[in-house]
């Protein structure tokens, strides 16, 4: 029933909504458009003209982010990513059809993310863009729509748009879907799902997770490129308030000179973080409600000295299941010293557990990962957890956003 | 020093070292007794290796952050003991505060503010306008802070009445009488900041109009709870007062500041405007990302002592105010110890992240 409603509907019939990139003319023929094939030439040409567009806009210059975005499309990149997933089978394969992405509220470029994964798998894309008003967004839009003028062919495959919550306008996107991609954890997720999608489509979802370090003390004490590792932490965690997904609560830390490679690694970071982060006034109160409710709540945990708020470490002398629980951001960690990384099984067999940032021997954390845990999809180098790539949060979206004709003939 | 004691000295006589002794003394033995009674503070004080012999000063304390006490049940006393539950006003669906007090606590905290609020308003009772009403401190059980607030400073009063009914309508007749019959005397109005401008100021103004006066010149109001509520309405502390005599000659107003988590020791604003801590309570300004003591005319956060509790660690605790040290011990008004000025509360964190839903935890 609802499925027929859905199909009757128009877009005049809703709650407004407004198109940042594509318009209702367009949209109106949205389903008359043929998916393409991965790494379609017309997708990967488009993407490498907004990656130079991006490359070329004064105001992008300013958004480490999206010049790492406007690297990541440009064509070498992307043919890279082709000879990864695209394999000689003999089957055919083409993008599902139509995706509706619904990025998270608070990070600027994810969406952009989001529409090259539907773009380079073949797929028309809705995309509801972030109320919030970022300068990375207005930026971005601004260049795909330079480029479409020159890839005219791209307006049927890319529909930006904004509205305010609405289960109908939810229910329309859906009901056409053929993949819901959902950013923005739990809470969002669980209202999208209100929204039904047709039998045959798919989801993929982004949840609430965690992430965590682990540093060999042996090798970061021998490593000539310390201000360089404590650089490409703060990316993995302040650069984000170390509130995202993949941002480590958690350092663990491994090998003989434990204490020595701590107090380094800290006050290496610390004179970082003091020049380069930007403290609001509650932050040190909230960090000190967390410290003090783990420290009542958690036997044997100690609050390291701190020179001030910028960086708050808390010592644990076992890893409770229930730590994460207890996590908070803006520079807030948990540290715990470990001999044997097997110690983490209890900690990561849990769905929640996401990325390892990781220095260290490759193979002390190999029976961790063999020995059947649900938790940890990626283990990656430390600076490297933001890294996005068509295998994210353990789903290969190339393969979930793909069809395949299987050829047997 | 016992409380007792601490009681018989006149609330703002004494001066800075002299009050600094007798502080630390007390807020010492306060600090031991919840290590020894309370599990969770002392598991907080053994997490950060706190030495209290080492303490020479009160300001080198630790202090909990209020929201502990939204998280946490934290209490020095059994279960038995306790009688009365505070809890701080917070609308559905929030964590509130949970202060838990004990027959000696609960008491000193009503001796506490008679001293404190006795010196603003002289001894004795006063007929009464509670500008509020009457449901609102109907259930004993569960206080909230404007019930606590109300019932607190009843006991100032000798005859009181409820400015409004329930549905915050000013009783107009009632008030009439009341002032008839008390002509002459010093009457006492209290309420909240908010309810005596939306409910009170404005009645009247409207009333005026129409020719119904009230005469308060011979009132005095004090009024608390904050200023957050008139921000949409623009009014300035000055234009408050202002506004209010002009309009019933109401000449004598007192805001204080004071929470659930410290109730007794409230900090009463004098004649020169300014919020003053008495002989039972301070407050030390703190920098935000330290925790390093802010010098005076410089803002940040609140820090405020209190010599009373003695049932829940509530004896340090960091608000989440802000603040600034306008002095010590030389306020025009003559009372000893520090005044200051309010800013308000420390805004949300705005942060990034991939969950939209990242503010939400501690949200208020």
């Amino acid at each position: 029933m609802q499925q027929n409603l859905m199909n009757d509907m128009h877009l005049a019939d809703l709650p407004a909504i407004k198109f940042l990139v594509g318009d209702t003319e367009g949209f109106a023929d949205i389903k008359t458009v043929s998916p393409l094939m991965p790494f379609d030439d017309k997708v990967t040409e488009f993407l490498n003209t907004l990656s130079k567009n991006l490359m070329a806009d004064r105001e992008a210059k300013a958004f480490p982010d999206v010049v790492t975005l406007a690297f990541w499309m440009r064509r070498s990149s992307i043919m890279k990513l082709k000879e990864r997933f695209v394999k000689d089978d003999g089957d055919i394969h083409f993008g599902q059809g139509i995706v509706f992405h619904i990025a998270p509220s608070n990070v600027p470029v994810n969406y952009a993310y989001s529409l090259v994964s539907g773009l380079v798998t073949g797929n028309i894309n809705i995309i509801r863009i972030p109320s919030k008003e970022f300068p990375q967004v207005g930026i971005i839009n601004r260049a795909i729509n330079e480029a479409m003028k020159t890839h005219k062919i791209m307006k049927n495959y890319i529909f930006l748009v904004r509205y305010e919550h609405s289960q109908e306008v939810n229910d329309f996107f859906s009901a056409m879907a053929d993949t819901r991609i959902v950013w923005g954890g739990d809470n969002t997720i669980a209202e999208i799902r209100k929204s039904v999608l047709s039998p045959r489509a798919g989801e993929i979802t982004f949840a609430d997770r965690y992430s965590l370090a682990v540093i060999n003390s042996d090798m970061y004490l021998e490593s000539d490129e310390k201000e360089r590792l404590a650089e490409s932490f703060y990316n993995d965690t302040y650069l984000t308030d170390q509130n995202a997904c993949t941002s480590p609560r958690l350092v663990v830390w491994t090998g003989n000179r434990k204490d020595e490679a701590k107090s380094e690694f800290w006050s290496v970071l610390h004179r970082l973080v003091r020049a380069k982060y930007e403290f609001q006034p509650i932050m040190g109160v909230d960090k000190l409600t967390s410290s003090y409710l783990m420290a009542a709540t958690h036997a044997g945990v100690k609050i390291e000295d701190h020179e001030d708020n910028y960086l708050i470490r808390i010592r644990l002398n076992s890893l409770d299941e229930s730590i994460m629980e207890y996590k908070d951001n803006c520079g807030y960690f948990f540290e715990y010293d470990c001999d044997d990384l097997m110690e983490l099984k209890k900690l990561c067999n849990n769905t929640k557990c996401q990325t390892v940032g990781y220095l260290g021997d490759r193979e002390d954390i190999m029976p961790l990962l063999r020995s059947g845990i649900r938790g940890i999809d990626r283990v990656v180098p430390i600076g490297k957890t933001m890294d996005f790539d068509l295998i994210w949060d353990g789903y290969n979206l190339y393969e979930r956003l793909t069809r395949t004709i299987n050829l047997l003939i | 020093m016992s409380y007792e004691a601490l009681l018989e000295i006149p609330p703002y006589s004494l001066e800075k070292e002299e009050k600094k002794k007798i502080l630390t003394e007390r807020l010492v033995e306060l600090t031991k007794l919840h290590k020894e009674k309370c599990p969770e503070y002392r598991a907080i004080l053994n997490s950060v290796d706190f030495d209290i012999d080492a303490v020479e000063d009160y300001e080198q304390l630790p202090f909990l952050p209020v929201r502990l006490f939204k998280e946490l049940e934290l209490k020095s006393i059994e279960k038995e003991g306790v009688v009365k539950t505070m809890t701080s006003s917070g609308t559905s669906g929030q964590s509130v505060s949970k202060i838990y007090l004990d027959r000696v606590t609960s008491s000193n905290q009503q001796k506490t503010m008679v001293k404190i609020v006795s010196d603003y308003t002289g001894t004795g009772r006063m007929p009464m306008v509670i500008l509020d009403c009457p449901s609102v401190v109907k259930n004993r059980l569960m206080f909230s802070a404007r019930g606590a607030g109300i019932l607190g400073f009843s006991i100032f009063g000798s005859k009181k009445i409820y400015a409004f009914n329930d549905d915050m309508q000013l009783d107009t007749d009632g008030i009439k009488e009341f002032c008839e019959a008390y002509r002459g005397e010093k009457i006492l109005l209290f309420g909240f900041t908010f309810m005596v401008w939306q409910h009170f100021y404005k009645e009247l103004v409207r009333l005026k109009e129409k020719g119904i006066i009230f005469d308060l010149s011979n009132a005095i109001l004090i009024h608390g709870g904050g200023w957050k509520k008139l921000v949409n309405e623009a009014v300035s502390q000055e234009e408050f007062k202002q506004r209010l005599k002009d309009v019933c000659g109401l000449d004598s107003i007192h805001d204080y500041y004071g929470m659930v988590e410290q109730t007794g020791c409230i900090y009463m604003q004098c004649e020169c405007g300014h919020l003053h801590a008495s002989i039972f309570s301070d407050v030390i300004i703190r920098k935000p990302e330290d925790f390093s003591i802010c010098n005076k005319g410089e803002k940040g956060i609140i820090q405020v002592v209190s010599a009373i509790p003695e049932s829940y660690p509530g004896h340090s605790l960091l608000t989440e105010d802000e603040g600034e040290l306008l002095g010590e011990d030389d306020c025009p008004c003559g009372r000893k110890g520090k005044y200051f000025r309010i800013y308000g509360r420390l805004k949300n964190a705005e942060i990034r992240g991939c969950s939209d839903t990242y503010a939400a935890k501690f949200n208020e």
